[in-house]
């Protein structure tokens, strides 16, 4: 019998630093055996559990996409113990994942409609994820039109810049970036993310909406999304909790009786609204 | 199949279990303390403490458990799995209410999607005896919890003490590999009558009922209630309850070790600690002993059977018997009925 614990091993491909603060590091993983690689299938949304042995493990959503074969990129903000190692770890290292865990985004749903993606913060990664899946030339098709808006305290702090700038250029993705200071060079947008997005007011009509961040980004924007009429069960929202197992084991992510984990990270508005507000 | 086992053969049938399997039985650490332990001698066998403290689920979900090694050898780093269980196992003389916790971890740590393979490989490889308990302490409540003092669910022989010898019970297939051993002779009609009334009398002990029939229900209520601000108070947080606790089930996984060599281990963790949920940021989502005794009861009463259908409680009293300042689960759930006393 597989066992859910023993981590696959990969290699640390290539290490980037996101931001000017030089707390969030994107790696790029790739798989030491090419058996582990063919058998990892993912959905956007989904989570891995790295660890460095000795250091110990913590979850992280997947940043890259399904469609962009052979790798795992993940971007962590430099935090507690094990995030500080994931850091300082060099490339060429090896390093530990679990996964793919948790539900993912509901993509299925999204065929044939709207899709509206907001994103704060470092929480942008697995939206980074689900973006670049639904821009894959065999998804492009499947959904209508695809609106961003991604909000980051300084324009220092935004993540993947490059692909930022080629998304700004396509026709087929409304992108707004916007940061709630700006600074000598930043011609974009400022304002808070709420905000920007009754600004942008976009129409709630066969429109699914993905929305991702600090709790404080997402406890403003629901009152907006409200607003523009989205009902309850076409808003969905990825939870982080503080995690061990990662498979509805060791008790420590549940919020009622579904576990952030196993049941999640994904919820819709409908169904957080019926749980206990322990999060 | 019904048995008997007199007395005077008691230590060489378990000296048989000893030479054939690994032996797990309740033993005397220091006077009034018990615990299952491996057995290496008959005599150190001891059935006096009417349930050790330290529940049965330490055989299969043991306090401190390594997962994995791992070393490093130039420049690769090999993870070593940890050894299987090489001998069969017998657990002797847990009482039903631990049992019955078993079987009730079993639903959490053998799932649809993922198998938990350390606490399912210990599971296959136990034949378990249990012991009928012929006198329920003041703290048990096992038969409002759906079980009693000589349930033999989950048992594979059952075995209960009537005094000059026990009369023994073979109950599954794993309990029939039994059959053949020669100290179990064939039980007397008389024992049959001496276990009914033993039966009735342990029945009488625990004979009141706590009303956990339709819990979930009014727990669904009672989510923010005004109750949860009262029944912290009752609470130190210790966590002393749910470490002894024969069903709570949350571990902390950690590395020891260092860059070259080390082990990645899982320890009882407990829901009543605030480092519990605390995470990196400094945010909390149960901040105060409200929300984590409310995630205690809650867990067990309401959570629980939503996913499992049955409470995550046997009844068998030791979060009341241990608690330094007399927490009674038994008040807070009478509390969630029309029983409810004047105060918590």
């Amino acid at each position: 019998m597989k066992n859910p614990y023993l981590p696959i091993p990969m290699r640390v491909k290539k290490a980037t630093i996101e931001t000017t603060d030089r707390m969030l590091r994107t790696l790029e993983l790739s798989f030491l055996n090419e058996e582990d690689g063919k058998n990892f299938s993912f959905v956007p949304g989904q989570f891995c559990e790295l660890s460095i042995l000795g250091k110990g493990e913590a979850p992280f959503g997947i940043a890259s996409s399904p469609t962009e074969n052979g790798s795992l990129r993940f971007t962590i903000n430099k935090a507690g113990l094990v995030t500080t190692a994931l850091h300082q770890i060099e490339e060429g290292s090896e390093i530990g994942i679990r996964g793919p865990l948790g539900n993912g985004y509901p993509i299925e749903l999204f065929k044939g409609k709207n899709v509206l993606v907001i994103g704060g913060g470092f929480a942008f990664t697995t939206l980074r994820s689900l973006i670049v899946y639904l821009l894959h030339p065999e998804n492009r098709p499947k959904v209508k039109g695809i609106t961003v808006i991604y909000g980051a305290r300084m324009p220092g702090l935004l993540l993947y810049k490059e692909e930022l700038a080629t998304w700004q250029k396509r026709r087929d993705l409304n992108l707004v970036v916007t940061v709630d200071w700006g600074d000598m060079d930043w011609k974009g947008k400022v304002g808070l993310v709420p905000n920007v997005l009754e600004e942008v007011a976009p129409s709630s009509k066969d429109t699914y909406a993905v929305i991702c961040g600090p709790p404080i980004m997402i406890k403003f924007t629901f009152p907006k999304l409200m607003a523009l009429r989205f009902p309850y069960d076409r808003i969905f929202t990825s939870l982080e909790r503080r995690m061990k197992c990662g498979i509805g084991k060791c008790g420590r992510c549940n919020i009622g009786h579904l576990y952030v984990c196993k049941d999640g990270p994904v919820f819709s508005y409908a169904e957080l609204e019926k749980l206990p507000k322990d999060y | 199949m019904k048995l008997r086992l007199e007395k005077k053969d008691f230590r060489s049938f378990l000296q048989g279990l000893i030479e054939t399997y690994d032996l797990f039985a309740p033993v005397q650490l220091v006077e009034g303390v018990s615990v299952f332990r491996k057995i290496d001698r008959p005599e150190e066998v001891d059935l006096t403490h009417p349930n050790p403290q330290k529940p049965a689920k330490d055989l299969f979900f043991p306090q401190s458990e390594v997962m994995l090694r791992y070393e490093k050898a130039g420049e690769q780093t090999s993870v070593i799995p940890v050894d299987e269980v090489k001998r069969e196992r017998v657990l002797f003389g847990a009482r039903p209410c631990d049992i019955e916790a078993i079987s009730t971890l079993e639903k959490v740590f053998v799932g649809k999607e993922y198998t938990d393979v350390y606490f399912l490989e210990k599971r296959k490889k136990t034949t378990i005896i249990g012991l009928g308990c012929n006198h329920p302490l003041s703290t048990c409540f096992c038969s409002s919890a759906g079980g009693d003092p000589f349930l033999r669910a989950g048992s594979d022989l059952f075995f209960i003490d009537l005094g000059e010898a026990y009369f023994v019970e073979l109950l599954t297939e794993k309990g029939m590999a039994f059959q053949k051993n020669p100290f179990l002779k064939e039980a007397n009609p008389k024992d049959l009558v001496l276990v009914k009334e033993l039966e009735e009398k342990a029945f009488e002990k625990v004979g009141f009922s706590i009303p956990i029939g339709g819990i979930e229900k009014r727990l669904d209520l009672m989510a923010e209630s005004a109750f949860w601000d009262r029944v912290h108070e009752g609470c130190i947080g210790c966590r002393i309850c749910t470490y002894l606790c024969p069903t709570c089930h949350c571990f902390d996984i950690v590395d020891e070790g260092d860059s070259q060599r080390g082990q990645r281990v899982r320890n009882w963790d407990s829901c009543l600690s605030p480092l519990y949920s605390l995470e990196t940021s400094g945010h909390n989502p149960r901040p105060t002993g409200r929300e984590r005794t409310r995630q205690r009861l809650m867990h067990k009463f309401n959570y629980f059977p939503k996913s499992f259908n049955q409470v995550a409680c046997v009844g068998c009293g030791r979060c009341i018997l241990y608690c330094p300042i007399h927490f009674d689960i038994r008040k807070a759930i009478l509390w969630t009925s029309s029983k409810r006393p004047k105060a918590f």
